[in-house]
């Protein structure tokens, strides 16, 4: 097990390594002087000229690489050349919203969504089943945004409840923070509720044709713990897939709610990076996504020995 | 054998109804079926697949499928009490304490993510009020009952470590420790090796005795039934055929169904020695074997081997089987033979050439010598195919014409006793033992000199079994193709092959001809094998038990 981690750890090395190279190149390989696509149009002679020394644009390019993978190492991801704020500090900054958010939004939709899957599972054909169903279907197909206004109009404009917009770190108090996260965590947690219903009704519909599931109602089990000590644990592997997939869907961030709830997000730090040609914002995006999504695999491939002790690595 | 008649009936089933769905209009799955389970007493539900046993057996734990299957008419006593007109909760206060059930797959009816001490735990604190170490003492003592090794272990083991034979023996403790009053094996053995069997009967039998118990034993081997039954009760079509004490059902049949099921038992005693002929040989190996190796976390190797210096040699129309238990490698030669798999050394020569070394595409050309048929033909044939495709794609593939090839087809399955217009038809649409003659026509399509059968009337009910065997021999006799038969089953084998081989753990224990081999075997593992085949004292064709002494082959 010990093993398996690290060599997993180990294996995440060459991707990253990989990634790095991308986007190392990303700048380079794009057509044109990277000095002058980072200047912009209207820039003067000495402008560039300082700009490919602050880069080193003039040295050889692995000695380049190597200064940059060397200043990565060290944390360093260069300096938002719009803002002239640290890219790393910036992303910190926003990582805070968009990190919260997705865990509550994780957290709400699980709870949510697994019993109503299992439920919709064991009544099977029954109008809860379809109930179930229906709002699965609907969660998909309303856009986020319909569902986020609807909220705001209902919740914050109408009942004055919470309020509009905004984002309140939880180091300043649950209250003010739970006041502004709810609404957001709501509108998002609708597509990933649909999604993991789904994905926990199929999953306990096979495993409850089992054989154990079978022998557990023989031994005179109740029902409740037919469904969950047999069946649902039988039942998890596919699910926690789905969820830790939407988890890191979730912090690379979900713009169109950021923007509909003015969260300060990651989501909208890559938009503005991406439409401004901030590349170093850019870089540090990309590398911090593919990060964080090789960790939640790892995550989620060792949740697996929990579920099913077969599964040994 | 059969027991004084007064004793308590402990369930009784009278007139029951089982239908597709509610309405009186619905199929009948069980129609008007009526049997009694005494105290201390065994009735074997007997039949052939289709015919209701099982769903009998669910209707009495209240455990058929929501919604598909319902009792709709009769009636079901346990110990006096009506079940169908017990309410869920009470149903499930008497599973387990008055009646319990064991499965015929002991892998998938144990839950493999929980240690399965604690599954035996659950039956304790769903139906009692006991500290834990109370309910651990009771689980381990249950546990020694069942002669489990290392109790201590196994408690805290998952499934997946245990062998077939001990995880069956965990659904026994399982079922027996609330001491129930009515113990149901649906083919509890019909999963497991002979000698495993053997143990498992033997064991049943051992704890009815201890605490009285009535045990309900559905199978559909009449050598299980000659081993366990006190009664037997013959069912068809959902319908109860004939019912009386095991002696009775054994020597004076009434039934003429019930005559062609024991008449359909193949027979222990190998058929006469055919001539040896001079034909030539089409199959050889030589020192044939094929390792898996097993890599530990930090690059520790363990070698296993699946088949150990494996020689045989078959000639042009004789039949070659190769016997053994699970895990024995006979599955591993033949897929080496097929070369699905590689061996790892050795030599294979059909027809003449050796083909051992041969590269995919250098192999594609020989492929057509030698054909196989599989265990199960409802997964060996693809069900998107029509019959004929299935048939004409291997000699399309090797040049034929697609409309010659679709005549042969219709030709070969005249030969396979089917009905020519099936070429258009699809697997769904045919039972069983009519594809596995569909897969044989597949393989002959190919005109191979060797034809293996692995397994390949192990999944048919015992009269479409011999219809096979019957037919597999016809087509013998016809083409000259030689035959090579891998089986778990000595009855079978006795049946079909002029030679036999008997393997174990990959290695070759004891070879000769059939007639010596099962007649007078020489291995103590070969010995051990026929002393487990179940109702080997019974000669159910002829009605009798087999005389003592050695058995004579038979002079017909």
């Amino acid at each position: 097990m010990l093993g398996y981690i690290i060599r997993r750890i180990l294996a995440a090395v060459p991707v990253m390594g990989c990634v790095a190279v991308f986007v190392f190149l990303l700048l380079r390989l794009t057509p044109g002087d990277p000095a002058a696509i980072i200047a912009g149009d209207s820039a003067t002679p000495e402008q560039l000229e300082r700009i490919r020394a602050t880069l080193g644009l003039n040295e050889p390019i692995y000695v380049q690489f190597a200064t940059w993978v060397g200043r990565l190492l060290h944390g360093d991801l260069g300096v938002s050349l719009i803002s002239q704020i640290p890219v790393a500090q910036m992303i910190g900054q926003r990582l805070e919203p968009s990190l919260t958010l997705a865990i509550s939004t994780i957290l709400l939709s699980v709870v949510v969504a697994v019993p109503l899957g299992v439920l919709a599972a064991w009544k099977q054909g029954t109008w809860i089943d379809r109930v179930v169903m229906a709002f699965c279907v609907l969660g998909f197909s309303v856009p986020v945004f319909v569902v986020g206004y609807v909220l705001i109009q209902v919740f914050a404009i109408d009942l004055k409840w919470v309020p509009v917009q905004g984002f309140r770190s939880i180091t300043r108090g649950f209250g003010p923070f739970f006041e502004r996260a709810v609404l957001p965590t709501v509108a998002l947690s609708f597509i990933y509720i649909a999604l993991i219903a789904r994905m926990t009704r199929a999953s306990m519909l096979e495993v409850l044709g089992e054989d154990y599931v079978r022998t557990a109602r023989a031994k005179g089990l109740g029902e409740t713990k037919v469904l969950l000590r047999h069946a649902l644990r039988n039942a998890a592997v596919p699910v926690v897939t789905v969820i830790g997939t939407g988890f890191t869907l979730l912090i690379s961030g979900v713009v169109v709610t950021e923007s509909v709830f003015n969260i300060p997000g990651i989501g909208r730090l890559t938009v503005d990076a991406v439409l401004a040609r901030d590349f170093p914002v850019i870089q540090g995006m990309i590398l911090l996504t593919s990060g964080l999504y090789v960790a939640v695999n790892l995550l989620i491939d060792l949740s697996y020995t929990l579920f099913d002790p077969r599964i040994r690595y | 054998m059969s027991k004084t008649p007064h004793r308590s009936a402990i369930l009784d089933v009278r007139d029951l109804v089982v239908s597709l769905g509610p309405g009186a209009k619905a199929a009948r799955v069980i129609d008007g079926v009526s049997f009694t389970v005494r105290e201390a007493q065994t009735l074997c539900l007997v039949g052939e697949s289709g015919s209701g046993k099982s769903v009998t057996s669910l209707a009495v734990m209240g455990l058929l499928p929501k919604n598909i299957l319902l009792p709709t008419g009769g009636r079901i006593e346990l110990v006096g009490e009506s079940l169908l007109d017990s309410s869920q909760r009470r149903l499930r206060q008497l599973r387990a304490t008055t009646m319990a059930m064991i499965f015929q797959e002991p892998m998938t009816a144990l839950n493999p993510v929980v240690p399965v001490g604690r599954q035996i735990d659950e039956v304790l604190q769903a139906h009692m009020r006991l500290d834990a170490g109370e309910r651990r003492r009771r689980i381990l003592d249950m546990m020694e009952q069942v002669h489990l090794p290392d109790v201590e272990r196994i408690y805290r083991s998952y499934p997946h470590r245990l062998s077939g034979g001990q995880r069956q023996r965990i659904m026994i403790a399982m079922a027996l420790i609330m001491g129930p009053k009515l113990l149901i094996a649906d083919e509890p053995t019909t999963a497991l090796d002979v000698t495993t069997q053997k143990q498992i009967l033997a064991l049943v039998r051992e704890l009815q005795e201890k605490h009285g118990t009535a045990v309900l034993f559905i199978t559909h081997d009449m050598g299980v039934v000659a081993e366990i039954a006190d009664r037997v009760a013959v069912m068809r079509h959902g319908r109860l055929v004939e019912e009386g004490p095991i002696d009775a059902i054994l020597r004076r049949p009434e039934q003429e169904y019930t005559r062609s099921l024991l008449g359909a038992v193949p027979s222990l005693v190998p058929r006469p020695r055919r001539d040896e002929g001079d034909g030539a040989v089409v199959l050889e190996t030589y020192d044939l074997n094929k390792t898996y190796q097993e890599r530990s976390l930090f690059g520790g190797r363990r070698e296993v081997a699946a088949a150990k210096d494996v020689t045989l040699s078959l000639r042009r129309g004789r039949t070659l089987g190769i016997v053994g238990e699970s895990g024995s490698g006979k599955s591993t030669v033949a897929r080496c033979i097929m070369r699905l798999i590689d061996p790892t050394s050795g030599s294979i020569r059909v027809a003449g050439r050796e083909i051992s070394e041969l590269t995919r595409r250098l192999l594609q050309p020989h492929r057509q010598r030698i054909q196989i048929i599989f265990q199960d033909p409802y997964r060996s044939l693809n069900p998107r195919l029509s019959v004929g495709e299935s048939i004409a794609e291997g000699p399309v593939n090797f040049g034929t014409s697609r409309a010659e090839a679709l005549a042969h087809a219709r030709e070969l399955l005249r030969l396979v006793d089917l009905p020519a217009d099936a070429v258009a038809r699809y697997p769904h649409q045919f039972s069983g033992g009519q594809r596995q003659r569909i897969a044989i026509a597949r393989a002959l399509a190919m005109k191979p000199d060797v034809l293996v059968a692995d397994e390949a009337v192990s999944a048919l009910d015992v009269s479409v079994q011999a219809q096979v065997l019957k037919l597999l021999d016809d087509i013998q006799e016809r083409l000259g193709v030689a035959l090579l038969f891998i089986t778990h089953d000595l009855r079978v084998a006795a049946q079909i092959c002029d030679d036999i081989i008997v393997m174990q753990r990959g290695v070759v224990v004891e070879e000769g001809p059939a007639s010596l081999v099962l007649a007078e075997p020489k291995e103590p593992y070969t010995r051990q094998l026929f002393e487990a085949a179940p109702g080997r004292h019974w000669d159910f064709a002829n009605f009798r038990p087999v005389e003592a002494g050695a058995p004579t082959p038979a002079a017909s």
